[in-house]
This record gives C-alpha cells, sequence and structure tokens, in this order.
C-alpha cells in the first residue's frame, strides 16, 4: 500500500517533470517575446504609473521620486484645461471617424469583389496611402490645404454646422470634412482585410439564397454582413488603434511636449497618458460591447 | 365543347404573349440592371464610375504634391496654372534637398528601416511559431498579451524606455530601436507576431511530425520546415515593418531628434528633416533684402515628395506582396 503511493508519487513527479519537458520549447521559442514584455511593457507600465504618482526630478545618471499622490492626475484636470479639451474633442472625432473609415472600406470592398476588371490597380490605388502616410508628410498636406475634396464647399457647410450644432460637436464634423481624404487614407489596410474576408464568405450560401428569390440587397444583410462581422469588429479595433497613435492626434503631441517641459516633466505627462490610456480603453470596451450584444441578438 | 376549346387556345396564345414579353424584358434588364447572379451593364458602369472617382479624389493630394512641386514661382503666382505648370522646374528639388541634408538622411533612413526590421522579422517569427506549434501553459493569456501589447498607447511606456535608454546610454544610436526589436517589442510588432502565428498554424502538422521521426529537434523543425514554408509571411512582414518603421517620426524624434535632454545624434532620417524643413531652409538660406529666394509651397513640396519617393518606388515594385498580403497570410481564415 506504502510502495503503492511512492510509486503513485514518483508517477506524479515523472509527469511533471515529463510535461515540462513538453513546454519547455514552446517557453523557449516565446522567450524573446516574454523578456521584452518584462522591460518594455510591464516594468515601464509599473514605472510609469510611478512616475504619475510623483514628483519627477532628474539629475544626471539618476532619477529622484518624490510621492505626491494623485496631485499629477488633480493638476491635469485644473492646470491643464486643454488636455481634457484635446481628450474630449478626440473622444468625440473618433467616435465619428471610426465608423466612417469602416464603413467606407467596407462599401470600397464591397465594389471591388465582384468580378471587375482592373481589380488589382484599383487595390493598388486604394492600398497606395497606407505605404506613404506618416506625420510630417501628412502635415505638409494638411497646411497646403490639399486634404479636402477640391468640389466640396466645406465653408457653406462650416457656416451651417457652426450655427446650428454645439461648438464641442460642430468643430470635430468640420475637420471630418476638411480632412476628409487624409481620414480615409487610414482605410487602406481595411480595405484589404474587407475583400479577403468577403472571398471567404461560402457561395453556397449566396447560391441557395438566390435559388429562394433572395435579392442582392438581402443578401448583403442576411449573408455577407453577419458572415463578415468579426472582421469589421477587427478593423473597427485597428482603425482607432491606427488613429490614437497617429501623429496627426493632438494628445500625443501635448504629452510629448510636457515630458520635456520645465515645469510639468514627466509625473504630469505620465499622469496624462494614463488618463488617456483609460479614455482609449472604455472606448475599446464600448466597441466590443456593441458587437458582443448583436451577436447574442442574432 | 368547341367554344371552350377555342376560349382554351386563345388564353394560351395570351400567356405564351405575355411569357415572350416578360422573357425579352427579362433578358434587357438582365443584360443593364443585372438579376441576382450577375451584375449588370449600367451597374457595372455605375461601380466603374464610383471607384474611379473615388479614386482619384483618394489621390488628389498626391497629385496636387506632385504637381506643386514642380512649379515655379511665377507658376506659383500665376492663377492661370492650375494643374500643368509651364515647365518642369527642378530647382525646387535641388533646394529642397540641399535644406534636407539629402544624402545623410536617406542614409539614415535606410539604416533605421532596415536593420531593425531583420531583427523584428527573426523574433516575431520564432515567438508566432513558439505560438503557433507549442502548447503549454497560460498560452492563451499569453497571446492575449501580445494584442494587448499592440493596444496600449506607447505613450504609456515611453517614458520610463527613454529613461532607461538615456541611463545606459543608447539615446541617439541605432540599439534604441534594435534592442525592443530583439525582445519582440518593436514598431508594431504584436502584428506581426500575429500574422506568423496565423500561418504556422496553417501549415500541416504532419509536416512536422515526420521531420520528429526521423530524428529532427524543434530548432530543426524551425529552420529547415517552419522558414522554408513561410516565407510569403516573411516577405509581407519585412515590407510592411521596413515602410513603417521609415514613416515612424513619434519615437524616431525621441530618440535619435535633438529635443530634450541635449542629445544630438548623428543619425538623421528624411522624415525628421522634413519635419523641420522649413527651420532648415531659413538657416540655410537666411531672408534678406538682395535674394529673391524665400521658403515658398513648391518648396515644401518637393520635399514632402522626395521624402515619399523611395517608398513610392519600392510599391510599385513590390505592389503584389502588399495587396496580396492578406490573402497570402490568410488572416482572415477561419
Amino acid at each position: 500500500m506504502k510502495k503503492n503511493k511512492m510509486d503513485n508519487i514518483k508517477i506524479g513527479k515523472f509527469k511533471i517533470i515529463k510535461v515540462l519537458k513538453k513546454q519547455l520549447p514552446g517557453y523557449l521559442f516565446i522567450s524573446p517575446w516574454i523578456l521584452g514584455f518584462l522591460i518594455f511593457v510591464l516594468w515601464a507600465m509599473i514605472q510609469s504609473f510611478r512616475y504619475s504618482m510623483s514628483n519627477v526630478v532628474l539629475t544626471p545618471g539618476r532619477i529622484i521620486l518624490v510621492n505626491v499622490g494623485f496631485n499629477n492626475y488633480r493638476n491635469v484636470f485644473l492646470q491643464d484645461m486643454s488636455f481634457v479639451q484635446t481628450l474630449l474633442s478626440f473622444f468625440i472625432s473618433s467616435i465619428l471617424e471610426v465608423p466612417v473609415i469602416v464603413v467606407f472600406a467596407l462599401i470600397i470592398a464591397l465594389l471591388l469583389n465582384g468580378d471587375l476588371r482592373l481589380k488589382g490597380f484599383f487595390r493598388t490605388l486604394y492600398f497606395l496611402p497606407v505605404v506613404i502616410v506618416s506625420g510630417p508628410v501628412m502635415d505638409k498636406l494638411i497646411s497646403q490645404g490639399a486634404t479636402t475634396v477640391p468640389i466640396m464647399n466645406t465653408a457653406v457647410i462650416t457656416n451651417i454646422l457652426s450655427k446650428s450644432l454645439p461648438q464641442w460637436l460642430s468643430n470635430p464634423i468640420v475637420t471630418l470634412f476638411e480632412q476628409v481624404i487624409i481620414i480615409l487614407w487610414y482605410s487602406g489596410v481595411q480595405i484589404l482585410i474587407f475583400l479577403a474576408a468577403l472571398q471567404k464568405v461560402d457561395n453556397s450560401l449566396y447560391e441557395a439564397a438566390k435559388i429562394d428569390g433572395g435579392s442582392a440587397w438581402e443578401c448583403f444583410w442576411k449573408i455577407t454582413l453577419p458572415t463578415i462581422k468579426p472582421m469589421i469588429f477587427l478593423n473597427a479595433i485597428y482603425t482607432l488603434v491606427t488613429l490614437a497613435n497617429s501623429d496627426q492626434n493632438n494628445i500625443i503631441t501635448l504629452i510629448y511636449n510636457d515630458m520635456f517641459s520645465a515645469i510639468r516633466g514627466y509625473g504630469f505627462a505620465s499622469a496624462m497618458a494614463w488618463m488617456y490610456a483609460i479614455i482609449l480603453s472604455i472606448m475599446i470596451l464600448l466597441i466590443s460591447l456593441m458587437f458582443k450584444e448583436k451577436r447574442e441578438g442574432a | 365543347m368547341f367554344a371552350k376549346g377555342i376560349n382554351f387556345n386563345f388564353v394560351k396564345k395570351n400567356i405564351v404573349k405575355s411569357r415572350k414579353f416578360a422573357y425579352s424584358w427579362n433578358k434587357i434588364k438582365n443584360i443593364l440592371i443585372g438579376s441576382n447572379v450577375k451584375r449588370g451593364l449600367i451597374i457595372q458602369l455605375i461601380i466603374y464610375t464610383i471607384l474611379i472617382s473615388v479614386g482619384f479624389v483618394y489621390l488628389y493630394p498626391l497629385l496636387y504634391m506632385i504637381v506643386t512641386s514642380m512649379k515655379s514661382l511665377s507658376d506659383l503666382l500665376d492663377s492661370s496654372i492650375n494643374w500643368i505648370p509651364s515647365g518642369f522646374y527642378i530647382k525646387n528639388y535641388i533646394q529642397a534637398m540641399n535644406v534636407m541634408n539629402f544624402k545623410s538622411a536617406i542614409i539614415g533612413s535606410f539604416y533605421i528601416a532596415l536593420v531593425p526590421t531583420l531583427f523584428q522579422v527573426f523574433v516575431c517569427s520564432l515567438v508566432g511559431y513558439g505560438f503557433a506549434r507549442y502548447d503549454f501553459f497560460g498560452k492563451r493569456i499569453l497571446f492575449a498579451l501580445v494584442i494587448f501589447t499592440f493596444v496600449i498607447p506607447p505613450q504609456i511606456t515611453m517614458m520610463p524606455t527613454y529613461v532607461l535608454y538615456s541611463r545606459l546610454g543608447l539615446i541617439g544610436t541605432m540599439k534604441a530601436f534594435i534592442f525592443p526589436a530583439l525582445l519582440g517589442q518593436g514598431f508594431k510588432s504584436a502584428i506581426f507576431i500575429f500574422i506568423f502565428y496565423q500561418f504556422y498554424r496553417q501549415t500541416p502538422k504532419v509536416l512536422y511530425e515526420a521531420a520528429e521521426i526521423d530524428g529532427a529537434g524543434h530548432l530543426i523543425c524551425y529552420f529547415k520546415i517552419a522558414i522554408p514554408t513561410s516565407i510569403p509571411a516573411f516577405i509581407v512582414s519585412f515590407l510592411f515593418s521596413f515602410v513603417w518603421y521609415w514613416n515612424e517620426t513619434y519615437l524616431t524624434q525621441l530618440y535619435l531628434g535633438n529635443s530634450g535632454m541635449g542629445t544630438n545624434s548623428s543619425i538623421t532620417t528624411i522624415l525628421l528633416q522634413l519635419q523641420q524643413f522649413e527651420a532648415n531652409y531659413n538657416a540655410l538660406y537666411p531672408a534678406n533684402v538682395y535674394t529673391t529666394m524665400r521658403i515658398n509651397e513648391a518648396i515644401e513640396m518637393a520635399g514632402t515628395v522626395i521624402s515619399i519617393l523611395p517608398l513610392l518606388i519600392i510599391y510599385f515594385i513590390l505592389q503584389k506582396y502588399f495587396v496580396e498580403s492578406v490573402d497570402r497570410i490568410g488572416i482572415t481564415g477561419e
């Protein structure tokens, strides 16, 4: 009996070793990433949180942290009016821009999806901006006014909007119109993802629907859209993250500037970065909730 | 009975007639508008029109940039010249190249886009392979963390990283870009890990099993089977990584730019030069009463064209790989 138990333990130990041995290669393969994650993400996040709670004094070779609690966060609200405003306008403009980009990408992908001649040419054309989009280039184009659709009379739209809507809402819509091309330029990757997803939709579904007399319109709403819903979700998140990290985003420039400003410094900027991250995660949560609810309802 | 027969014939004729009419009408409709099987002519025409006009709008900034960059000062001031400049005014480009320090900037750009990319692609393929091929404890959580690193804004981790680098003396050197790339935390690394993960999951397991029976170890499996089968994923990741590193300015400015702690590095990139274009121009061609040389939009646009030209060339040569990237990797699989 006793011996048996010993055996069991031995087998157990052996098993653990065996399982470990089996798992080890996997860990080894991803070990660079784990190390990188620990240093550049986990450690950096903890450190940045500590910065945000303290007054950071930089001396050559050393960093002195003086704990000030949530003072930095309070100061962001009380001292820096522009940050809260920028954050709010980022929030509103992303809520406007993400659907515009995703829907635009979907429409272009649907148009390209059929048996179209010059399909390759159009794909090349619509993907081109992804390759050249960068902060300085965009800055130059925007400052030249090359980003509005020339035929569209933005002055009239601006006038009407600013009269009929409150400023916090009319401003983002006006920028939406003024920089419509730049916004559309962010949709290259999304178009490709949608195109690939559309090609994966099972053709027999359409055939069955057509036999039952379904029109293309019905097919789109009843077959295409539900099938590619995960891709819509993916694209929405991707769009949001790209917009959040684009150099056109005023918040990240603000954080950058405050990081090196003499009065504010790292602590203040870290507090800003954390608040920005919180807003961003709330937005991501909102998007995922939207998609989850519909999935259950269907 | 007879009457009934006539009646029947009459009805039959009518039906045939109406059917014929409906048939021909349907045929015309099918050709023009299309049925639910195929798009008709009119619909096709509308689609092409939309695609071409949207395409024009899409490329408008680019066309504007190129046209403006060729204009001389008199062309710029002449309101009758809109789209076709009176001639190719090459002086804009020469000036812009001088201002941007073209030679060293382009070398710096290539350097900074190429070296971290090589490390990043290799490490991401290793990590992606690890995730796709092996099962281990906590794999799902770790993979979720990979996605998490894509979503968190870099502004959070940027300051401690900057402090760390300046303590190690990496600011202003290429190592500030190589180290994170080596540890799978380079620019948009999560996307590349994801790409490789998707790709390796699709390679048939039989291949590895056969190799293992023949006594191949884990590394041999990776180098002899995984890498050769995943060439498309390597090409796509390489190209995207290259382009994204080239276009990255936020971190480049932080690590290589001369802002902040007075660090001044010898490496500069073409986009950093574009960012400081106006200041550099004024330093190089100081404004005074005697010269008419002033910065104008044509010169700025010439600088912009120069900075995107290498990417445009790469894109048009290799556009197949860019455009088919999603199909090749099968991100949308399942």
